[in-house]
């Protein structure tokens, strides 16, 4: 626990309400949604201004203390997990406000812990859209996301949440504030540092306040559902939409071993000899829509669709997505554990890849589970076993050592959209380079001269 | 149980269910007291997380699991909305019993579970001579719900605008009711709950007013007494017993089709707690329990379902009707269409929907009685989307959410009335 001292400097900056010393509190800060042991902090924070927020990372500076940035705690790779036991947690959540929605400009400014899916509800009731939708976007916070550069359903069309950070305010480490880029389209002040706090997984500054961009919405919009006897004709449907240069908003994949979990849990009537289904939106103009749904129907059927479900109204639409969203609900009710990984290709490998997962798990005698976003390569093998069966879990995670070799072999990457953290940090190395780690290290020592910052995480400093 | 080492092996128990938590937070989203405070261990990913350190014995302080358990309304909101399904509240109310076994019940909790609500005689007769004084301590508070206050008290009820006891509470104008079954009819065993017979009993007259109507013979015996969920709530299984073997007593021998309840609480822990719990009488009555649970159903279900209640086209002047849809009714026993039908049967009325309508209150029960301060917060964003809503009066069906709804628009002066969906129907019969 920290000391008496520290508690009650916090105490007085922030209020009694925001500084949580208990036990039982500190203990429920000490996990995130990654399945990693845990970590209990020394105290957790929680400043409700950025003033507060740049004094509370100067006084951790000046004495020495790790911190550890959190949001939501939804983070799959532990990067909301501290580092060790002095670790000091800062939330973001008590700096909740959306500052501005500016329809003229078409963007918004919004403080760190602001929950995705609000925002998104906010800026749709003002006619506009913000487009980066990932799993937890119910609960997760966008400086969050902007933390490990979360993805969704919507990237080939829309792209990630990089896409759309026009400019970061943050603390550094030592609680200056930093500011770039800026409420314009064009900005070219400075270095592009927003861009090097995207993704950063909380290691080089916290953010405080960022601009981002927004985009109006689509008109129309135009589902349908393929079923395909294969996965490789399912791949090569995925590359002949792209190539009669139609990009669907969503492009999602089911592999067998879901479709049959999920028909036995829903009875909702899926093809459960399928080798693979395929989801896919398209939208936009209407008249557009028309065209590109027509152009997705018959690349479809060139590649060997053994159906095509195209539904007649919202309703309908509703109730063929529910095989998607049940997708993860479903997997994980089967076992006790649930490994979600993220492992993604370029999207003509993902046959060979889905192959490669369903043949290590056999390798490993472990259940499991692909879906994932076909439109960008990004699959979530979903590994179930029960964490507390020591043998099972070994094999889980040298399974998952194997699929990441396939991986970075097939020219693909570690991580899509969940991040590095401690997770991952081991095989970073393999796919990029010794450099890389070097060089990473060297800009971590120098912008956090005391390594205070989320330590562990990434690449360590 | 008297070490830590035998907390924990008991708290083993759970293990199974608990890990079932990927620790996903998607909580967050539909907790409401998680919505007052942000705090994690108020949400059930970080509850569950408590307790199963206490049952690794990597935490060592029960009093401060039990504290963070106790700061739940026990809505099952997180429960409906959790990707893998754990069985939270099962988790919570058997954690809630081994930990309060653990420390010991508060001994005024223990007298009311233990002694008063297992016998409804003491029950009754206690609440019958506090009712005529009740005009001694309370005032009005002068609200368009009708509520009073108590300023004195203060120190002891806290800033609560409440409905006041009824003069007769229903058990004293009925008695022993046992409506003959009229040829070829319906016959159901009516199960008022404390706060429609003590409180609500304008919503119980509508009840049966609406049998009546309906032809549908009614059996109420004398015995009944609380439903169980109060003690269970609070770690009291073996309170929680007695009032369930009372309430056995009291059903046993009738005649009747259907178990209603204008209580979605009630309907919710006859349905799910009773059956669950019946083993631990240990008088072999599980069958019958079983078989009771199975009859049970919210009256507002009853109505549409059973009885083919429809929507009428509503007049031109109808007043329009926002609905709340309390937790036990929907997120327990999937009951949401019906109330809204329930509303629209009167065409003096129509639904006009609020945002959020599902989110809880902030009731709980005696989380209400505990956590006051964060009940009214809670409250205040259902107050909120309630008045948003333009409509003249909210409707709900259940008392506990009608307390809480009566308290928040009273504080904030709203001209708003509070109704039973019921209540409303029964206007348009004669």
């Amino acid at each position: 626990m920290a000391s008496q001292a520290l508690i009650k400097d916090f105490e007085e900056l922030l209020g009694k309400e925001n500084v949580f010393s208990s036990e039982a509190d500190r203990m429920s800060y000490s996990y995130d949604s990654a399945v990693l042991p845990p970590v209990m902090p020394s105290l957790v924070i929680r400043p409700t201004t950025r003033e507060q927020l740049s004094a509370c990372v100067k006084k951790l500076y000046d004495n020495g203390i790790p911190m550890t940035v959190r949001g939501s705690g939804t983070n799959l790779s532990g990067g909301t997990i501290p580092d060790k036991s002095d670790t000091v947690v800062i939330l973001t959540t008590g700096l909740n406000r959306i500052l501005e929605i500016n329809t003229n400009d078409l963007y918004a400014v919004v403080e760190p812990g602001v929950i995705t899916a609000q925002f998104a509800a906010a800026v749709e009731k003002k006619g506009l859209f913000y487009p980066p939708d990932p799993g937890s976007q119910a609960v997760s916070t966008l400086a969050g996301n902007i933390a490990e550069n979360a993805g969704g359903l919507r990237g080939l069309k829309y792209g990630v949440t990089k896409d759309y950070v026009m400019g970061i305010e943050f603390i550094d480490a030592t609680g200056a504030t930093v500011k770039s880029g800026s409420r314009t389209v064009k900005c070219v002040t400075g270095y592009n540092l927003a861009g090097l706090i995207v993704q950063s997984e909380g290691t080089l500054g916290v953010i405080s306040e960022a601009v981002l961009k927004l985009v109006p919405p689509p008109k129309a919009s135009k589902a349908c559902m393929a079923v395909f006897d294969d996965v490789q004709h399912a791949a090569d449907a995925v590359a002949g939409i792209i190539a009669a240069h139609v990009l669907p908003c969503t492009l999602e994949f089911l592999d067998n071993n879901t479709i049959v979990r999920v028909d036995d849990y829903t009875k909702a009537g899926l093809p459960r000899e399928a080798g693979a289904i395929l989801l896919i939106e398209v939208d936009g103009h209407p008249a557009q829509v028309a065209d590109d749904a027509a152009a997705v129907e018959k690349v479809l059927k060139e590649n060997k669709a053994t159906a095509v479900h195209i539904p007649k109204d919202a309703e309908e639409k509703f109730k063929l997505w529910e095989a998607r969203r049940a997708a993860l609900p479903v997997l994980a009710r089967c076992r006790p554990t649930t490994v979600l990984e993220d492992a993604t290709v370029p999207r003509s490998q993902i046959p060979a890849m889905v192959k490669a997962v369903n043949d290590i798990a056999a390798k490993y005698r472990l259940d499991v589970g692909t879906f994932g976003h076909a439109g960008d390569g990004n699959l979530h093998p979903t590994f179930l076993c029960d964490k507390r069966d020591k043998d099972e879990f070994s094999r889980v995670e040298e399974a998952i050592d194997e699929m990441f070799d396939v991986a970075i072999k097939l020219k693909g990457t570690l991580s899509g959209e969940h991040g590095i953290g401690t997770a991952k940090s081991k095989w970073m190395e393999k796919e990029t380079s010794r450099g890389t780690i070097l060089f990473s290290q060297r800009l971590r020592r120098a912008l956090d001269p005391k390594g205070l910052l989320n330590s562990t995480k990434l690449v360590g400093i | 149980m008297t070490t830590l080492h035998e907390l924990a092996q008991r708290l083993m128990t759970l293990d199974d269910r608990i890990t079932d938590c990927m620790k996903c937070g998607m909580c967050q989203a539909v907790c409401p007291m998680y919505g007052a405070t942000g705090m994690e261990a108020d949400v059930a990913r970080g509850k569950l997380a408590l307790i199963d350190n206490l049952a690794h014995e990597m935490l060592k302080n029960p009093a401060a699991v039990a504290d963070k358990l106790g700061r739940c309304l026990l809505c099952g909101s997180c429960q409906a909305a959790c990707p893998p399904g754990v069985k939270i509240l099962e988790v919570f109310m058997e954690a809630r019993e081994i930990v309060n076994e653990f420390l010991g019940l508060h001994p005024v909790k223990k007298m009311i579970f233990r002694t008063l609500l297992p016998h409804p005689e003491l029950f009754n007769f206690a609440m019958r001579v506090g009712a005529p004084m009740q005009g001694l301590v309370f005032r009005k508070s002068g609200d368009a719900q009708g509520t009073v206050c108590a300023p004195f008290l203060n120190f002891m009820l806290g800033d609560r605008h409440i409905h006041p006891l009824a003069k007769t509470p229903i058990h004293a104008r009925y008695g022993a009711l046992d409506e003959p079954r009229r040829a070829g009819g319906l016959k159901v065993a009516f199960f008022p709950g404390c706060v429609g017979d003590k409180m609500y009993t304008d919503m119980t007259e509508a009840c049966l007013k609406v049998l009546r109507h309906h032809g549908v013979a009614v059996f109420m015996p004398a015995g009944l007494t609380c439903c169980g969920i109060p003690a269970l709530s609070s770690g009291d299984v073996t309170g929680m017993l007695g009032q369930l073997q009372a309430n056995v007593r009291a059903l046993k021998g009738g005649d009747f089709d259907y178990l209603l309840s204008p209580c979605g609480s009630c309907t919710a822990t006859i349905k799910e707690y009773w059956p669950r719990y019946a083993h631990r009488m240990g008088t072999g009555e599980e069958g019958f329990v079983k078989k009771m649970a199975d009859m049970a159903m919210d009256i507002n279900a009853f109505l549409v379902d059973v009885l083919k209640v429809t929507a009428a086209q509503p007049r031109a002047d109808a007043v329009s009707v926002t609905y709340h849809d309390s937790c036990h009714l929907k997120k327990s026993l999937g009951v949401a269409s019906q109330p809204r039908t329930v509303i629209n049967a009167n065409p003096a009325y129509k639904l006009t929907e609020m945002a959020e309508a599902d989110r809880c209150c902030g009731c709980g029960g005696s989380f209400n009685l505990f956590h006051y301060d964060h009940s009214r917060k809670i409250g205040q964003r259902k107050r909120d989307n309630v008045v948003a809503s333009g409509a003249k009066i909210v409707a709900a069906g259940c008392p506990a959410c009608m307390m809480q709804l009566e308290d928040v628009l009273s504080h904030n002066n709203d001209a708003v009335r509070v109704k039973h969906t019921v209540e409303l129907y029964a206007e348009s019969l004669n």
